[in-house]
This record gives structure tokens, sequence and C-alpha cells, in this order.
């Protein structure tokens, strides 16, 4: 019981930074319906953003108070990494629109494969890691010598993505820039001709879905205060399991899904075996694609004919 | 502002402006590779001695890269302007000469078929000599020959794959898994019940294609992406469990000392038995080199001369009119899961040959040589040939492949960067960056067009354009 | 009626939802052996959802769709998987929105049509590797029922080029002609004549006779355009959302008042109005 609290905390921990990932595949899949193969890679450019800030302002600048230093960190990591998810969009998927339906997919695998590269011969192939930030824990109860903990760290990263996807929603839901997106979602050409302009459109969703990621970003790095520049693959395709099950296309079901791959992962690896907790999530994505294609929340696709 | 300035007065008022306006971009573009490069390349991290890490700033190199960038705008900028005006300047001259666009494409064809094909092919089996030669000696030519080697088993690789992806239209993302199924059998067979590698050869092939099968059945009714994205998770399963099953597999470490290749049960040994005793040259180690080459490119040859036959038989032509309409060939009475499989299972099969060969070339297999990345370039030499096009497959192995291993001889590299630039690190840098490239400029391939299966009256060559890319 | 006496499929009670909407309402109907029989009725009336459950594309919620072979064998179309209709049943259709292979050439799209009776011929591929005379022999006849089907469509002389790259109407009979080479004993056409000028719909009409008449084939097709209905069907079914209105010989169709309501959409009153004027 006690095992199976702590892991439900450290699983939706977890889980949350798995949901902010997925949103950006999920909403990049819904506008253009291609698989965005560069946003785990995305995503670990963020983490070492987010680290090099981190240290700029506490060992360069002397910020000395934490928590200011991780607002300004995720702030900073944000537009960052939004300004990467602009320019990748904008090189390698742009010109590619409307052509052969593979070749956006190559090129974000080779976009996937230079942006690891690059971060290697940037800042070297060694993980770089960083004394714990924040160990404060909250005890919530102790039985038979065995504390369930939960800690700031893990408070932290749950407020902020509830705030922040919060925030998101009222974003895609509220504004016009929501709408457009749901217009280009449904027809581009239409919504073309009804004046909406759709590459900015799409620029945008790029800018979203990598802001979301620098979240995830951070919030990884805090988390776990190691990044490597090969940490985007694995992460990046359980976050598309997440949104695959939830049901692509869909924002809460991203959100949900990468709660759910979250606590399968943090479960199986207590219970049955830790090395075979990717195996686990990659078997989830196979059996959810064959048995549920259209996910926890997506509308079922219907045969034309 | 260029359409205003276009409309107003398409020559004159332009000039300056245009200038300004690339200059402008330039700016802009600078401005973004600041962004870009501003934590991530400018600071790097390093360990200090007491273990924390510092931070070392680069201003000189990202000063370098936006200069880069900045010139590298303005020149596209211009070159665009330039272009453009170009043609206002054509169209108002005259028709526009829009056939001759189209009838490139036919003229490059055939000469690649005429010429093209036979001076590869002659390349490829005169390969070993011609570097000898090149070299000076034998053994000089090692280098050449083991890149050779690579070359032709991505290019076996890359048409097992093309039956799967350019015939039949299935994404692929996994492919590795069966070539590692292919090594790990050879490995296996060959350490626990000392079978020859001819014996293996076989085995591997089939057992691919049993497990293409197994994989394919459940996943194959899914479209586009969504398979594509099974298909890696399943590489990727494969990948773990082979790392895992440490019983079987002895996992992360690998499997060493799997039996060398013989030719045809004789060793190449120094002394008696040996392959250079029995047909008395003197011995050199080269001889196993130049043998497995000359095994490989047969291996890449058959599998060529299959993919060819089984175009033109019923077969083939289901996979390829699946690729372009599954609903059509539902109605024609095509049992389309049993057609996939098929392609799937043969695609495996031969990806299982070359995992054989990759084991008994390599004396070791671990599970690191099967990770996603081989899969991305398998895949990526399949589209960047042309999908469906042999000879195009063939040179983006080569380009693909060969072209980073170029790298390793830019030592005037050093000479600019100093002495401890390794231009080898950037060699996956460049590749990614060159698969962006090469599918921004083109987006079909480098053969895009189609070749008939079988002709009534006169061969002619099928447009791209026409061709669908498959959703399955 | 030649269609009560020897139907080549008999629709009973066919039923197809979605979600909440019911496309398809009980709908029973038979379609004669050595008929031109047309399914005609107002846009969203459910022809080709119809056409869909027919040909195996859709499972239907109810019903039963029983296809007669000449010598007795019965087929229940709505438990054969989809490739099975066209293979066992014979039933071979086409497509509102035209679905030819495109980048391959006509000839090969008439020969993915035989695959069936090549893949048997080619031992299942091995025979076809290496080679053998019983396979080239059938892929010479495969190659020769196609030019018969070209001369007749007046394609020979685009055999060896893309699909793709033939104007409309030719892709419209190319695409019949394919069917065709299935050897069904039911064609069902959706749409042929949208799009096409009077000339080739009159070519079109000249078909689809020929079809009937030199191929024993039973011809089932939806149309709006109602002169290729009136001059070629021996039977016309009229649906309105997913029922069947009217049942008949085209002049029968032609005179009821229902039809003419259902295309008109006037309300019941107006009905009388109108049957009074017709003289029904």
């Amino acid at each position: 019981m006690e095992v199976f609290v702590q892991q439900l905390i450290n699983g939706l921990t977890l889980g949350s930074i798995y949901g902010l990932i997925a949103i950006g595949y999920t909403m990049v899949f819904g506008i253009i319906g291609m698989v965005n193969f560069a946003h785990g890679d995305v995503f670990m450019v963020s983490a070492f953003i987010a680290l090099i800030f981190f240290l700029l302002l506490t060992t360069w600048l002397g910020v000395s108070s934490v928590a200011i230093a991780l607002l300004i960190v995720l702030v900073l990591a944000m537009a960052m990494t939004a300004l990467w998810g602009w320019t990748l969009e904008r090189l390698a998927y742009r010109p590619l629109r409307g052509s052969f339906r593979l070749a956006p997919m190559i090129s974000a695998i080779g976009v996937s494969i230079f942006l690891s590269n690059f971060v290697q011969v940037a800042q070297g192939a060694r993980n770089k890691a960083v004394p714990p930030i924040i160990s404060d824990v909250i005890v919530l109860f102790e039985r038979d010598g065995y504390a369930v903990a939960l800690s700031y760290k893990q408070i932290i990263i749950m407020a902020v993505t509830t705030v922040l996807l919060t925030a998101f929603w009222f974003v895609v839901r509220k504004t016009s820039l929501g709408r457009a997106q749901r217009a280009c979602e449904q027809d581009r050409k239409m919504a073309a001709l009804l004046g909406i302009d759709v590459d900015r459109t799409i620029s945008l969703t790029f800018v979203l879905g990598a802001a979301l990621a620098a979240v995830a970003g951070t919030m990884y790095f805090l988390y776990y205060g190691v990044v490597g520049f090969s940490d985007g693959f694995v992460p990046g395709v359980k976050a598309f399991t997440a949104a695959v099950l939830g049901g692509i296309g869909s924002l809460p079901g991203a959100v949900l899904g990468g709660l759910i791959i979250g606590l399968v992962e943090t479960l199986w690896s207590a219970y049955f075996s830790i090395e075979y907790k990717d195996v686990a999530a990659f078997s989830i994505l196979a059996i959810v694609l064959v048995f549920m294609p259209s996910g926890i929340l997506g509308r079922p696709e219907v045969e034309k004919v | 502002m260029t359409a205003y300035h276009n409309a107003v007065s398409p020559t004159a008022a332009a000039r300056p402006s245009a200038l300004v306006q690339a200059l402008r971009e330039g700016a802009v573009a600078a401005l973004v590779m600041l962004g870009l490069s501003f934590p991530i390349l400018l600071f790097r991290t390093d360990q200090g001695p007491s273990l924390q890490l510092v931070l070392t700033p680069r201003v000189g190199l990202v000063a370098t890269l936006c200069a880069l960038a900045f010139a590298a705008r303005v020149l596209v900028h211009l070159n665009a302007v330039r272009r453009e005006r170009a043609a206002a300047a054509r169209a108002a001259n005259a028709r526009t000469v829009a056939k001759g666009a189209e009838a490139a494409p036919g003229a490059v064809a055939r000469i690649m078929g005429t010429i093209g094909v036979p001076l590869f092919l002659g390349m490829a089996i005169t390969f070993p000599l011609l570097a000898s030669l090149a070299a000076g000696s034998l053994n000089g030519a090692r280098y050449w020959i083991d890149l050779g080697i690579l070359i032709l088993t991505y290019v076996m690789l890359g048409w097992g794959l093309n039956i799967v992806v350019g015939l039949a239209g299935l994404l692929d993302l996994g492919y590795v898994a069966f070539y590692a199924v292919g090594a790990y059998t050879y490995a296996l067979l060959s350490t626990t019940f000392g079978l020859s590698f001819w014996i293996c050869l076989p085995v591997a092939g089939v057992l691919a294609a049993f497990w293409g099968i197994i994989l394919g059945f459940p996943v194959l009714r899914l479209r586009g992406d969504y398979l594509a994205i099974v298909t890696l998770a399943f590489g990727e399963i494969i990948r773990l469990v082979l790392i895992n099953w440490v019983e079987l597999t002895n996992g992360g470490a690998g499997i060493s000392s799997i039996p060398r290749a013989t030719f045809f049960g004789i060793p190449f040994e120094r002394g008696e038995g040996g392959f250079a005793a029995t047909f008395g040259l003197p011995f050199n180690a080269m001889h196993r080199i130049v043998f497995l080459y000359y095994l490989i490119l047969v291996l890449a040859l058959v599998t060529n001369a299959v993919t060819m036959r089984l175009r033109r038989l019923p077969i083939g032509r289901a996979w390829e009119a699946l690729r372009e309409d599954e609903i059509a060939c539902r109605s024609l009475g095509i049992n389309t899961r049993n057609t996939k499989l098929t392609a799937f299972s043969i695609g495996a099969g031969f990806g299982g040959f070359a995992g054989a060969f990759f084991a008994v070339r390599q004396g070791f297999v671990s599970p690191e040589s099967f990770n996603f990345l081989e899969s991305a370039i398998i895949l990526s030499v399949v589209v960047l040939g042309g999908m469906g096009s042999q000879f195009g497959v063939a040179i983006a192995a080569v380009v693909m492949v060969g072209g980073p291993e170029l790298l390793r001889h830019l030592t005037f590299t050093k000479a600019i960067f100093g002495a401890d630039f390794d231009p080898n690190d950037y060699r996956l840098l460049i590749f990614g960056l060159a698969m962006v490239v090469m599918m921004v400029w083109r987006p079909r391939g480098l053969i895009a067009h189609r070749d008939p299966s079988i002709v009534l009256k006169e061969r002619k060559a099928i447009s791209g354009s026409l061709v669908k890319e498959g959703n399955g | 009626m030649r269609w009560e006496n020897d139907p080549i499929l008999t629709v009973e009670h066919l039923r197809m939802r979605f979600g909440g909407l019911v496309a398809v309402n009980d709908l029973s109907f038979k379609v004669g052996r050595r008929d031109v029989t047309a399914l005609i009725g107002p846009n969203g009336a459910g022809k080709t959802t119809v056409f869909n459950c027919i040909t195996g594309f859709y499972k239907p919620n109810e019903g039963m769709l029983t296809l007669r072979q000449t010598d007795g064998d019965a087929h229940l179309l709505e438990r054969l998987p989809g490739h099975r209709i066209a293979q066992d049943a014979r039933v071979a259709r086409t497509f509102q929105n035209i679905r030819l292979f495109s980048g391959m050439t006509v000839l090969e799209n008439l020969l993915v049509a035989q695959h069936n009776t090549l893949m048997q011929a080619s031992g299942f591929t091995l025979a076809g590797l290496f080679g053998l005379p019983g396979f080239r022999n059938a892929e010479k006849a495969a190659v020769e029922k196609a030019r018969h089907w070209l001369e007749k469509i007046n394609l020979i002389d685009r055999a060896d080029d893309p699909a793709g790259d033939l104007p409309y109407g030719d892709q419209r009979r190319l695409e019949i002609a394919r069917a065709m080479c299935t050897d069904p004993v039911l064609l069902c056409l959706d749409e042929p004549a949208a799009g096409l000028n009077p000339r080739e719909s009159q070519e079109l009409n000249t078909l689809l006779l020929s079809v009937r008449n030199d191929h024993d084939t039973a011809v089932l097709l939806i149309e709006h355009d109602m002169s290729v209905v009136m001059q070629i069907s021996d039977h016309v079914i009229v649906l309105d959302y997913g029922t069947k209105i009217a049942d008949g010989t085209p002049e029968e169709i032609r005179n009821d008042p229902r039809v003419i309501a259902a295309y008109l959409g006037v309300d019941d009153e107006e009905v009388e109005q109108i049957e009074a004027e017709v003289g029904a």
C-alpha cells in the first residue's frame, strides 16, 4: 500500500512531463497530420537550455533564490525553445508541406538526428549533472519504517504543469489562434479561403508545442538533475505513445495518456522489472494502436470509400 | 512587399529595395541564429575541478555562425529575387517553356538506364582491383574494401526495405529488428551448435521472414504513420529484449568470437588446409576481406534480381497496386492482408540475410548495432533513392553511407580549427542535416520516375508525380 | 417481372446505421440476372451506402444479401470478407471518385484486376519466379483479355501510358474495363456518367449494354443522369431517406408521383395535386 501510494506520486510526476511533451505531438499531428519525430529532441534541447540558464543564473549572476532562478529559467527556456520550434518548422517542414507524405517524416528524422548530435558536439557526450536543486520532502505518512514522501520538486512539477496547461487550454479554446488552429485541422484550404493565415497558424502550433516541451524539459532537469544528449528519444517515443493512447488530436487525451504512461512505467518498475519498463511502454503503444487506434478520447476514423 | 514592388515596377525601382530587403532578412537570420545559439552554443558546460559544472563562453564561435547565417540569408534572398525577376521577364517576353522541365528527368533517366547501371555494376565488380591499384597494394586497400562492404550492406538492406516501403507502400521504421534477428540467428547457432555460415544463412533469412509475419500480422491493418510508429516500437522492443535477456544473448556485452566466414568450408587460415594453401597462394589476411566483399555483392545482387523478378509477377503488381489504392485492390478481390504480409516478410527475409552477413563479417554482435538510427539510415536510403527505384537506392546508399566517411579524410580542417578538431565528430550531425536538405531539394528522391512492369507496345517511364506513396 | 423470377442479387431488410444516423432502413429489392438495374434517389438517400454493403466495404447492421450464381450456388455477401466478394461471389464495382492505380499503366491496371487468376497460375509466385511455361501462357492470356477490353473502350493506343494521365472520361471507361477484367457476374457502378459530356455518355450506354448482352453480366448502377437511367435500365429502384419508395420499369417510375415528390421535395397535399396532374 505504501509502495503503491509512493509510486502513484512518482508516476503522476513523470506522467505530467510526458503529458506536456505529448501535447506537442498531438497538436502538430492534428494540424498537419505529421508525426514530428524531432519533438523528443526539442525537449532534450530545452532541458540543456534550462541547465545552462540555471548555471548562468546561480554561478555567474549570483541569483541566490532558487525559486526566482527556476522561474526565470522556465520563462527563458520556453522562449528559446519556442524559437527552435519556429526555426525547425520554417526550414525543415514548411518547404515540404503539401508534398509527398513521407518527405516531412524523413525530414523530421533528419532533424532529430541533427539535434541530438548538435548537442553532443556543442556540449560533449557526457551526461551533465548538477547537485540536487531542491531536496526537501514532505512525509505524508509512515508505516513499518516505509515513509511515503512527496517532494517539493514533485509539488512544483505538478503545480506548474497544472497552471500552464490551464493557460494553454484557455489559449486554444478561447482565443482566435485556437479557433484558427481548429479550422486548419478541419480543412486547411477552406481555412485559407476564409482569410486564416495558415502558415502563421502552423508556425504558432510548433511554437506552442516547443514551449510546452520546454516546460517539460525544465521540469525534467529539475527532477533528475541530469541531462544528456541522447535523452530525447525515449521520452519522445513515450510521449508519442501517450498522445496515441489518449487519442491523437485530443489535447486532454494527451495529458491523460501521459499520466497513464507515467503510472504504468513507475508501477511496472516497482512491481515487475525495471529493465523491462520501456518494453512495457512500447508494448502498450503497439497494443493500443492495434486494438484501439483512435485512443481513449479520440474520434474514430471512418474509412471513406 | 516583394509582390507590391513587382506589381508596380518589376525592373527599375526594385533594385535598391531588393538589396535593402536582403540585408534586413539577413539581419533577421543573424538574430535568429543568435537566439538559437545563445545558451546552448555560447556556453559550454564542463566538469570543473570539484565536479561542479562550469561554463565556458564561446563568443567567437557564435559570432562566426551569426555572420554565416547573415551572409547565407542575404545570398539566398538576392538569388531568389534575381530568379523571380528572370521568370517575370520570361513570362512577359513569350510563352513559358513548361515542357522543358518535364522532359529533363526523362532524359536523365534514359542516360542512367543505358550507361549508369552497367557502369555502376562494373565499378562494383572490379572495385577491390581498382582500390588495390589505387592504393598500390591489396593490403593498402583494406580501408576502401571495408568501406565497400559497408556500403553494399546498406545497398542490400535498402533493397530489402524497398520491397516494403517502395513497392508495397508500407512505412516500416523497425526494419533493423529483422537485421538483428538475422545477425543473432547466425551468432547463436554458430557459437552454440557450431553450425556453418552456409547453413545459418538461409535459416537466418527464414527466421527473419517468420518474424516479419508474426509482427506484421497484427499491425498491417494500421495506416500511415501509425504503422511507422508501431514498427518503430517493435524494433525497440526487440533491441531491449536483446539487452535484457542476458541468458540467451549475453545482454549488452554482446556475443563475441563468432566463427569467421569460410570459403565454402575452407577456412581463411595460414597453413595446411587454409584457403591460401589450398589454392597455392601466399597467405594474405586480405583474402577473407575480398571474399566478404564479393559475398555481400552477390547477396545484394540476388536481392535485386529477386525483387526485379517479383515486380513483374502478379504479387509484385499487387504490391504496387496496394501502394496506389488499397480500397480499389479490395474491390478487385485482392487479399490485401496477405499481400501486405508477403511484402513485409520477404523484405524482412532479406534483412535477415544481411544480418547474418553482418555477424559473420564482424565476428561480434551486440544490441547497440541495431538501434533506431540504423532503421532511420536504411529508410532514408530508400526514400532518398526514390521509392521503388533499385538504382536510386544504390546511389543513395553510396552518398549517405560513403559520404560521411569522407569526413575522416578532411585532415586540413585541423589546420583551420585547431588540432583537437576532429571532423569525424560531425558525421551524424551532417548526416541529419543532409537528410533534411535532400528532402527539401528532392522530396521524391533521386530517381522519382517509375518503370512499368509490363509493356504492350512502347516502354515509357511514369512521372513520379503520378505515383502514390501508399498510406499503409 | 424478370427480376422477381430470376434475381441474381436479393437484398432483404437491409439496415445500416452510422452512430445515430440510419442511412439505410429496412430496404429490400431484387436485381435481375439479365438486367441493367438503376438505383436512383436524391443526394443522401443512401445509395452509395447500399453499394458499400453489397461490395463488402460496410458490414450491414441487419439484413441479408444473397447472390445467386447461374449454377445455383448462393453467397451471403454480408458474411464474406471484402476481397472474397469480388473473388468468390464475383461482384465487381467502380467508385464515385475514380480509384484507378494512377501511377501504373493502363495495361497494368487491367492485369492487377486479374490478380487471383494469375496468382494461381504463378503457383503463388513460386512457378512464376522461375518463369515456368504455365505461368507465361496465363500471362499471355491475361494480356489478351486486357487487349480485348482496351479495344472495346478505345484505349488500345494508350495501353502503356499511366492511368493518371488519361482524360476524365477515359478514366471512367478504364475503371469499368478494369472491373470487367475480374469476370464479374454483377457489376456495380457508382455514378458512371458523372462528369461525362453527352457524347461520352452515349458511348457509356453502348458499353454498358454490351456488358449486359455480350458478357452475361448484370449491371447495377447509381446514377443521377436520367437520360442514362431511362435509356438503358430495365429496372429502376428509387430510394429516399434510406427506404425504397418505388420499384419498377423506367416507364412506371417516370410516372410515379412519390418519385416526383421525392425529387421535387413537396409536401403531401401537393403530392395529391401532382398525382391528379399526371393522371395517376
